[in-house]
């Protein structure tokens, strides 16, 4: 059926630069461009275009000129472009409509409605290039009270398992298969550097990377796949995943063609096989069972490791995380409506739960009225994109944060939203052997740390500019945040005032 | 005083800002010595304060009382006093009661009234309540209940004298020349608020705790949110109430002494912490992980007493000044080593404190030598 979807971009050469090369032709993965040998011109097939800039960046003469398509529809504040492209697609095909990353509406991002503050005249802000500046984290259960024998001083209370970030930025759950070995190869390479934490995702942990398990986090998912014994004692942290942010209330599904030799040695299914992770966990009908796979997986661990349950961010998080604490788990992972995918229909992507900033705002205090957030620790992911989100999310009270999107955009990501097609261009999200090789984790491991370092090196100058040497002081410190052209309601929410108050 | 958070930061911002001067003085031998010293002391650091609040704290001051609980009230109106007596003759047996003598002194304008009670604990207690909750309890319920009153002070043998004033000014107010006490402690005030309340000046009381306090609490929101979970409501919105209530809550709550207090409202760095020895890593990693929501972060100096003990303390970069003299079995403590030299011109021994290292003088143990007090804990 001849499709009525207009190309999305345009791809304009440059005849004078243009020297024939190829190499766009090469590079680009979705077919956009081809060879002429006829006229010896590199001629294109827009349609295709996806508009991730691999060509363009490769181009040795930088001939290539990728912009949008300028086509316009009548005018109509009702019926966006996007609206009714999305029907055509859908009556040309008869199924659900399929995407990867993060929602690209315009829900409201609350973290550029607030505004950090910093010392003046009362208290002195710290110069971090002169003064320890801290930034330490430790994730896992902590106790009411300290005991300390008043005679001898010494130690009477023994913790439960604690995890040292160095950093308190982790790298959020991509699963071996959605992405390459080699990007989980940079991943825990550079969280081992770093000092913090990577996490499998739910496709088990390759025979290579077993190595680097001080810094894993190993996830178990409703398909449990790669779940072994080795496999839970590999790991520094054990996360049971229940949503995700992209699709809450919806499971997974690896296709066949993404499913290697290798992927399916690691994910312990026959090659070729659909990887179909179910909607629910099977075992997890309510919270009580969620308590037994907590304490199954502790047991397994000999209580050796904190355990991380992970829901996505849905409209009573608040009373769901409360269950979750008084259920056993050490760590809470929410994952927001922002937050992205390998691949999710788009329907839920675009439509399901709520703003992490919100979600984390009511977890945190709902946990502090019940006078359990001591019991856990707290986890964001989904959205963050710099240093000030990463800031502003530990003032509204996580502990740490996951970073996905950021972490992939380091490696090379153009967040073009072509995950679920497995045919990334830039060799990240697909398991194509030709393509993997586009990522070194040599360089991406690098990249990835000098992301991390920068990072660092940003929190600390907003740490001292806050007259603040240590990052736990910053940690629920709403007082530290101003809100921006937010309502009451928002305000009252997040827990901050008005910027002005 | 209902809206004693209106009253203290009448344009409820975040909480009262204040640079401060304070002092301290303790004969760890338990001798009394009159307020005259301290007095000149403080005095001498008049241009630290701007006027708008002066205080001290004096212990071993009612010998002949010393076995009951002596309350401090300010009114502000009679039939404040009126309720209040009524409430305390409901919960308390009361002792004996007069009025605090006060003279009329140049620059204290319209003072409350001040009124002293020395109660006993009644049969009203329930039993599974210690006598120390069931007056904090008690404190707390006229202060955010009754209209137009105050208690600012409520142990034993020892009571606060504070209000709005340069600190010699309400010592002159107070006639504090004429009282002995075996430690003094005492603040001048910088607010950059203009509150103007008499209740909102330092030392910061709960039972026989008191806190002077230089400095401004940077991490305030967290230890706030930290201290709502144990049941604390830091109503004042002043960072001295903060420290008020972690030291209750470590001291008296969680039975951790007085050094580990310090480490942990001033903790050592991640890095000093890990090249420590096994045991000492292991306590105080542990307290700076279950602690962390009550590390005091910003600049601060406290004088903490209570009964036999004073304790000087420092943020961990000494970011405002504390200094230490020694004379014998004299402690001081000071904004400034000059107002102690002013009183105390020989000392034996002068010093900086490290940042986050407390100073601590206790009744009837001789001064450690400085080295001693740097290696005190195990």
């Amino acid at each position: 059926m001849k499709t009525l979807v207009p190309p999305k971009f345009r791809v304009e050469r440059d005849p004078e630069r243009c020297i024939q090369c190829q190499v766009c032709v090469n590079q680009c993965t979705f077919n956009a461009q081809y060879y002429d040998a006829e006229d010896n011109l590199v001629r294109n097939r827009e349609e295709n275009c996806v508009g991730c800039h691999r060509c363009a960046s490769f181009c040795p003469t930088r001939a290539l000129t990728i912009s949008k398509n300028p086509m316009e529809y009548k005018e109509n504040l009702n019926w966006k472009p996007g609206d009714i492209e999305d029907i055509w697609r859908q009556a040309e095909s008869g199924g659900m409509l399929l995407t990867g990353m993060g929602t690209d509406k315009s829900y409201p991002i609350y973290w550029d409605h607030l505004l950090l503050n910093a010392s003046q005249v009362t208290n002195p802000s710290i110069d971090p290039l002169r003064e320890p500046m801290e930034l330490t984290t430790f994730l896992g259960r902590k106790p009411d009270r300290v005991h300390v024998n008043p005679e001898s001083i010494q130690l009477e209370t023994k913790l439960a398992p604690q995890v040292k970030l160095d950093v308190p930025v982790m790298f959020a759950a991509m699963s071996y298969g959605a992405v390459s070995l080699n990007v989980h190869e940079s991943l825990a390479r550079a969280a081992a550097n770093m000092g913090t934490l990577w996490n499998t995702g739910e496709g088990g942990l390759h025979e290579t990377l077993y190595k680097y398990g001080k810094n894993t986090v190993v996830q178990v998912a409703s398909g449990r796949f790669g779940v072994h014994a080795r496999y839970l004692h590999a790991g520094r942290v054990v996360e049971i995943k229940i949503g995700q942010g992209a699709k809450p209330g919806i499971g997974g599904h690896l296709p066949g063609e993404k499913v290697s030799a290798d992927v399916a040695l690691t994910r312990m299914i026959p090659r070729g096989t659909d990887a179909l992770s179910p909607a629910p966990q099977h075992d997890i009908y309510s919270i009580e069972d969620l308590t037994q796979l907590i304490y199954a997986l502790k047991e397994a661990t000999n209580y050796t490791k904190p355990i991380s349950v992970k829901i996505a961010a849905v409209h009573n998080s608040a009373a769901i995380a409360s269950g979750m604490v008084r259920a056993g788990a050490d760590i809470i992972v929410l994952d927001g409506l922002r937050g992205a995918t390998g691949a999710a229909p788009k329907v839920i992507r675009d439509n399901v739960g709520i703003p992490i900033e919100l979600a984390l705002a009511s977890v945190d205090t709902r946990l502090r009225q019940e006078g359990i957030r001591n019991q856990a620790s707290l986890v964001i992911s989904g959205g963050i994109r710099n240093s000030g989100d990463v800031a502003k999310a530990i003032a509204l009270g996580a502990d740490a944060v996951y970073i996905g999107t950021a972490a992939l955009v380091a490696l090379g990501c153009h967040v073009c939203q072509q995950c679920h097609t497995g045919k990334c261009a830039w060799g990240i999200c697909t398991t194509d052997l030709a393509l993997t090789r586009r990522i070194n984790p040599d360089i991406g491991s690098q990249r990835l740390e000098n992301l991390l370092r920068g990072w660092s090196l940003e929190i600390k100058d907003i740490l001292g500019g806050m007259g603040i040497n240590a990052l736990e002081s910053l940690r629920g410190n709403r007082l530290h945040l101003r809100g921006v052209g937010l309502s009451d309601t928002e305000l009252d929410i997040l827990g901050v005032r008005m910027a002005g108050r | 005083m209902k809206e004693m958070l209106k009253i203290n930061n009448p344009h409820n911002d975040d909480k009262v800002i204040d640079a401060c001067s304070i002092f301290g003085a303790m004969d760890v031998s338990g001798k009394s010595f009159s307020g005259t010293g301290v007095i000149k002391a403080i005095n001498n650091m008049h241009d630290r304060s701007n006027g708008l609040g002066g205080g001290f704290a004096v212990y071993g001051l009612y010998p002949d009382y010393a076995d009951h609980y002596a309350f401090h009230i300010m009114y502000l109106s009679e039939i404040a006093r009126h309720q209040t007596e009524s409430f305390l003759k409901d919960n308390f047996y009361i002792v004996h009661d007069e009025k605090i003598p006060t003279k009329i002194t140049e620059g204290i304008v319209n003072p409350p009234l001040f009124w002293r009670y020395f109660v006993d604990i009644g049969k009203q207690k329930p039993e599974e309540i210690t006598d120390d909750d069931y007056l904090v309890g008690k404190v707390m319920a006229i202060n955010t209940t009754i209209e137009d009153v105050f208690v600012f002070s409520s142990g034993k043998n020892m009571g606060v004298f504070k209000g709005v004033g340069f600190p010699e000014q309400i010592a002159e107010f107070f006639r504090l020349d004429e009282y002995q006490g075996y430690l003094w402690t005492a603040h001048g005030r910088f607010p950059t608020n203009t509150p103007g309340w008499w209740g909102g000046a330092h030392p910061f009381s709960i039972l026989d705790w008191t806190v002077v306090h230089n400095g401004e609490i940077s991490s305030y929101g967290t230890n706030r949110r930290c201290l709502e979970q144990f049941g604390y409501q830091c109503t004042m919105q002043t960072d001295t109430e903060v420290v008020a209530y972690a030291l209750d809550l470590l001291v008296r709550k969680h039975n951790l002494p007085m050094e580990l207090v310090a480490k942990v409202l001033a903790p050592s760095f991640w890095n000093d912490i890990n090249r420590m020895e096994d045991g000492k890593r292991e306590l105080l990693l542990t307290l700076r992980q279950v602690y962390g929501g009550l590390l005091l972060n910003g600049p601060f100096t406290f004088i903490i007493a209570h009964e036999g003990e004073m304790i000087g303390l420092t943020d961990r970069i000494r970011l405002r000044p504390l200094t230490v003299g020694e004379k014998g079995t004299m402690l001081y403590l000071s904004s400034e080593e000059s107002a102690i030299r002013l009183i105390s011109p020989e000392l034996d021994n002068v010093w900086t404190p490290m940042g986050g290292e407390p100073v601590i003088g206790r009744l009837g143990k001789p001064l450690p030598s400085h080295k001693e007090l740097v290696g005190t804990l195990r």
